[in-house]
């Protein structure tokens, strides 16, 4: 057994069992943080197909921003999660149904990866010659070389977004207080407090 | 070869720059105070474009590897769309200032639809459509709700976006198919999997999704729901502004999927076009008989033209290509100048869009009165005015193509649909006494009623040369 295929077992087992947790921990912040550990598996398994990209990708997006989103969504609303767990015997029949589809269709894709017409062209094809260009290079070269005009419109798109997030909600009240730092900055202490002093009994 | 890629997109690279620009100098300026110069100024840059667009003949190039083409056809469209949309922007701009809604970012929005309505008539690929597509609608989006103290305007806009939505959805779904079945997004491509032999089962349902997402953004029956409401909840000169530019954009980039990319499956597609051609052509012409909202009215009318173009294309020819343009061309005109008597309607300063408020109109303002009388007359297709040549081109090259029956239903529609443009001119003329109306014009909103109107005469003559560019540009897309 060479060392990739021991970090392939070893990633594998880690995915399999952070999976289950996920699923069958009481905790529901345990159960984010197994979740956690099953992306950092798959990372790994990216990295051993030498799609290194792909793997800083899940890392960041889902590590990074997704799994933190849901363990602030759990930790900030009070779902219960007993009774949501109590519809499992209901649900079962369905989930298993769906689980049989999804393993279908992965069969499927499999069946054609493996023994369609030109299967072997395109299992070769799938990335560059890594002696010649990095995938993530190659990645670069498609998406700011080849297709820069779409890329470059998709940012027209998301000027016009953020134009018309702020034209439709902005508006400017009058009557509010408004932060003003230079007032503030020079704000002379001396000034900006008078003592009075008022004799008993007489008031202002 | 980068350089001669940025050559080709140059004109789209400088209105959108323009556009930036101006967005960023606005904000840290006057904001608002500076909107009517940023009008000005909009219109300028986009009428110098058109103008360099028009005298530039460089044939036809192609950039980034195929996906955005520059010919003709595409000249011919961005000339239409940039003189229009900056003929809407000027004669509206008195009354978006009266109704307070002249906001810095309305002219900024204009210009990158504008840019968005560019990159349309040029795609040279599924996703560079696509991009042009969303760019132009997303900024059509904004604007339709900018009045958004008004729950018509809106309502306007959500509706106009959720239904934009589905129609992105199933033009994409389109676009996947296509792309699945001829394994590229390349026009160039798909149109050399099409001719091998006959045209696949999934090319097929990919065409079908693709025709009736666009058919959508041209409000073709039946997916025209959005058009009445839209219209009339959008403040007036965003209304003209809809139903001219984007309209003839959305034919320009429906001709160019059908040709570049389908070129080999004319008689698949002809019959889609067809159908909703005849549909558009009578509901066009038989809803709006009912409507009491002029805006309402212009929304129907605006169905009914889209068939007649509808029906150009459907021909599948050069020549019905070319009578589309004309058709097109023609069409802008006549709606700058009718929305800018539409825009300029008001009551003690309030905008009023009752059809029956302009009765007795031609008493108060004769001219102005026979001004419209020949816009609607050239709407309904009377000769002499251009409007009839207009369909005449489409008709015959419906003819010409052996679809007869389409001809015939056309003529049939167009008879139907002249009652409600005569009507208008009945109340104008004929009409009993009532409030009556007010219509205080800017000098450019005149000059857009009054000179269109003009146009509609003289343009009898040889309709101002813009046969000769339609052919070219037919001849250019078709090849």
């Amino acid at each position: 057994m060479s060392v990739a295929d021991f970090a392939f077992y070893a990633f594998g087992f880690i995915i399999l069992v952070s999976g289950l947790m996920t699923v069958a921990s009481k905790n529901p912040v345990h159960s984010v943080l197994w979740l956690i550990a099953t992306f950092l598996g798959a990372t790994g398994l990216f990295v051993l197909l030498g799609a290194e990209f792909l793997a800083m990708l899940l890392m960041i997006v889902y590590v990074g921003a997704v799994a933190v989103l849901f363990l602030f969504v759990v930790m900030m609303l009070d779902v219960d999660f007993a009774t949501l767990k109590g519809g499992l015997a209901e649900y079962l029949p369905i989930g298993l149904l769906i689980g049989v589809i999804l393993l279908m269709e992965l069969g499927m894709i499999f069946g054609v990866w493996q023994f369609a017409d030109g299967a072997e062209a395109a299992r070769a094809a799938i990335t560059p010659n890594i002696g010649e260009i990095h995938n993530t290079a190659a990645l670069g070269q498609i998406i700011f070389d080849d297709y820069i005009l779409i890329f470059q419109l998709s940012g027209l798109i998301l000027l016009v977004a953020m134009i018309g997030a702020i034209v439709l909600t902005m508006r400017h009240r009058p009557n509010i207080k408004r932060q003003n730092v230079v007032a503030q900055m020079h704000r002379d202490p001396a000034k900006a407090m008078e003592l009075k002093d008022i004799k008993p009994g007489q008031g202002l | 070869m980068i350089n001669a890629d940025i050559q080709t997109v140059m004109p789209e690279l400088v209105l959108a720059v323009f556009a930036m620009l101006a967005l960023l100098g606005a904000v840290y300026t006057g904001k608002d105070k500076v909107a009517r110069l940023l009008v000005w100024a909009t219109a300028a840059v986009m009428l110098a474009l058109a103008l360099w667009i028009g005298t530039n003949d460089a044939g036809a190039n192609s950039a980034f590897a195929g996906s955005f083409t520059d010919d003709a056809f595409s000249r011919f469209a961005k000339v239409a769309i940039l003189i229009s949309g900056a003929a809407v922007m000027l004669a509206g701009r008195a009354t978006m200032e009266r109704r307070g809604l002249l906001r810095f970012e309305y002219p900024v929005l204009i210009a990158l639809a504008s840019v968005g309505m560019m990159v349309m008539v040029s795609a040279g690929d599924l996703m560079v459509l696509y991009m042009g597509l969303e760019l132009q609608s997303l900024s059509l989006y904004v604007i339709a709700a900018l009045n958004r103290d008004s729950t018509k305007s809106s309502e306007a806009g959500l509706k106009y976006f959720v239904l934009g939505a589905l129609s992105s959805g199933l033009l994409l779904y389109g676009a996947s198919l296509s792309y699945g079945y001829a394994g590229t997004t390349l026009f160039s491509g798909i149109i050399t999997s099409v001719n091998d032999g006959h045209v696949g089962m999934g090319l097929l349902i990919g065409l079908a999704f693709v025709v009736a997402g666009l058919a959508f953004k041209v409000s073709a029956v039946p997916f025209h729901m959005w058009t009445p409401d839209v219209y009339e909840g959008s403040p007036t000169p965003i209304t003209a502004f809809f139903a001219t530019a984007p309209k003839l954009a959305a034919m320009g980039l429906l001709a160019r999927v059908l040709f570049d990319a389908f070129g080999g499956a004319i008689a698949d597609w002809q019959q889609i076009l067809g159908l909703l051609a005849v549909l558009s052509m009578f509901l066009g012409a038989v809803a709006a008989i009912g409507q009491k909202n002029i805006k309402r009215l212009m929304a129907y009318s605006s169905i009914a033209h889209m068939g007649f173009a509808l029906l150009g294309l459907a021909a599948g020819t050069v020549f019905g290509v070319q009578s589309m343009l004309v058709y097109m061309a023609i069409y802008l005109t006549m709606n700058v100048g009718t929305f800018a008597f539409i825009m300029s309607m008001e009551r003690d300063g309030k905008p009023i869009t009752d059809i029956s408020s302009l009765n007795l109109y031609a008493r108060t303002e004769p001219l102005k009165a026979l001004a419209m009388l020949v816009l609607l007359f050239s709407l309904a297709g009377v000769p002499p005015m251009v409007g009839f040549f207009g369909k005449f081109y489409v008709l015959k090259a419906a003819v010409e193509a052996g679809l007869t029956w389409l001809a015939v239903a056309g003529v049939i529609a167009s008879v139907i649909g002249a009652f409600y443009y005569l009507r208008i001119v009945y109340f104008m003329y004929f009409g009993e006494e009532n409030d009556g109306v007010e219509t205080n014009m800017s000098p450019a909103a005149w000059v857009a009623l009054v000179g269109s109107a003009a146009i509609m005469i003289l343009g009898v003559v040889n309709l101002l040369g813009i046969e000769g560019a339609a052919a070219t540009a037919a001849a250019a897309l078709v090849n």
